[in-house]
């Protein structure tokens, strides 16, 4: 199905765990170092650089763009190393991640409490993401290079839901359905 | 006794950055492709799918295959008989910053593990250098990415743990690694050895050819073993589900002490990138 950024309510109602999505708008990227500054500012009552409110986060550090390119080779990153943050992201308004890998515990009741979605996107295509993105502007901690924060904008951009707001989680799903041995 | 000059080393290793992180190794390819044939979840042959396309792209219009360009992993074959002109630590980290800069490559090194300021260059590489007979000098170029090289472990066991031990620790770390290091993977074993010796022999399992046949009877039979059983585990192609979690399991092996039993487990992704330049 396609989507429209930024999320709402009913929208994230009707996501199911694995879902192919389509992402179309706005949306941004931030990774580790970006996150810790993120956070920082929310935990001083600061105003972030970009309205979390229904907005989605893409975990990537692009490579830098050719002349003439809209955005290097862009793949997500893995996500685990953005748990300490998001929780505190998502009870400020965030409903969308874009990475890969699992999240912990304490993420994917975020998810659930704050009414939002964890997606993937295919780690390692960084090359065919990057012709989803249309426009790309870094707008803050341009010092932090690849983990800069930028407002992108995606056509048709593929991504598959691993959590959704019910609680379901499409990596443990998957494993079951293909688990031929337990350890 | 043959001179080889730095600015030689430095543009050898240059291309060899650039290359290395647009072109994949045929034989990864093949890989690839037999596993988009086995597959038998639908989403993992998707997966595949998008993953060849990837790589067509990146062939085609010279971009990065993934924008993890990787921390510069270089192993150099010095030969006893040539003479290198200059300093070839900085020969070789001049390369890695005029490749990832002429390349576009990302700059993914910062200059200290607590500090974390980006270098802005990429260096400096990790450099592994071996005296060996002959009138060559050999460069590897093998670029890292974080997020499988995160999934890597260094663990001694107990001589008694033997085949049994190897086996589970293998097994756990790629169950417990998940969908984190963009399976399919390749898994390099290093076993034997010391602390130090069996990560650097797992790191040299990743260079191996995917096709070649180690020369060792039972260890041959152990990576056929393993690679059967991680199969089995379920995580498939971004550990979606499916039936093809790794594309290779290599086992590099070296003496060790009667008290140890060292393993190292590096993981390495589907972007399982290195070349090589014989100057």
């Amino acid at each position: 199905m396609e989507l429209k950024t930024p999320l709402k309510d009913n929208v994230l109602e009707r996501l199911k765990v694995g879902d192919k999505v389509f992402l179309n708008g706005v949306i941004y990227t931030a990774r580790d170092a970006a996150h810790a500054r993120l956070v920082e500012l929310l935990k001083k009552g600061e105003e972030t650089p970009f309205p979390l409110e229904g907005q989605v986060i893409y975990y990537v550090g692009p490579t830098p763009s050719k002349p003439g390119q809209v955005i290097g080779s862009a793949g997500p990153t893995t996500s685990y190393r953005m748990d300490p943050f998001a929780p505190l992201l998502l009870k400020n308004g965030l409903k969308g991640m874009i990475g890969k890998g699992a999240r912990s515990e304490e993420v994917r009741e975020s998810i659930k409490k704050f009414r939002a979605v964890y997606f993937a996107a295919v780690g390692g295509a960084a090359a065919l993401i990057s012709r989803s993105i249309k426009k790309a502007e870094v707008i803050a901690y341009p010092e932090l290079g690849p983990e800069a924060v930028r407002k992108i904008e995606v056509q048709n951009f593929p991504v598959i839901v691993i959590n959704d707001i019910y609680g379901n989680d499409l990596y443990e799903k998957g494993i079951r359905n293909y688990q031929k041995l337990e350890l | 006794m043959r001179k080889i000059d730095c600015v030689d080393i430095t543009e050898a290793v240059a291309e060899l950055v650039k290359d290395a992180n647009v072109f994949l190794p045929d034989d990864v390819l093949k890989a690839l492709k037999q596993g988009e044939r086995e597959e038998e979840s639908p989403v993992g042959k998707d997966i595949f799918r998008q993953i060849i396309k990837n790589n067509e792209i990146a062939r085609n219009e010279r971009m990065p295959i993934c924008q993890d360009t990787g921390m510069a992993v270089v192993f150099v074959e010095i030969g006893n008989e040539i003479y290198i002109e200059g300093d070839l630590e900085k020969a070789i980290n001049d390369g890695v910053r005029k490749g990832y800069q002429e390349g576009y490559l990302r700059k993914s090194i910062v200059n200290n593990p607590l500090k974390r300021v980006n270098t802005g260059d990429n260096t400096p590489a990790v450099i592994h250098c071996k005296l060996v007979r002959g009138e060559h000098l050999k460069i590897t170029a093998a670029p890292k990415g974080g997020g499988s090289e995160n999934m890597s472990i260094v663990k001694m066991l107990k001589p008694a743990d033997g085949k049994e031990g190897v086996r589970r620790l293998v097994l756990e770390t790629v169950l417990t690694a998940g969908a984190n290091p963009c399976p399919p993977i390749i898994v390099g074993v290093g076993l034997g050895g010391s602390f130090e010796k069996a990560a650097l022999l797992a790191k040299e399992a990743l260079l191996r050819s995917l096709d070649d046949r180690n020369p060792d009877p039972d260890i041959a039979s152990f990576e056929d073993s393993l690679l059967e059983e991680i199969n089995k585990l379920g995580i498939g192609p971004q550990g979606l589900g499916g039936t093809k979690t790794a594309l290779a399991v290599k086992i590099n092996t070296f003496p060790c002490h009667i008290a140890s039993l060292p393993v190292a487990i590096n993981i390495n992704c589907h972007v399982a990138r290195h070349k090589v330049i014989v100057l």
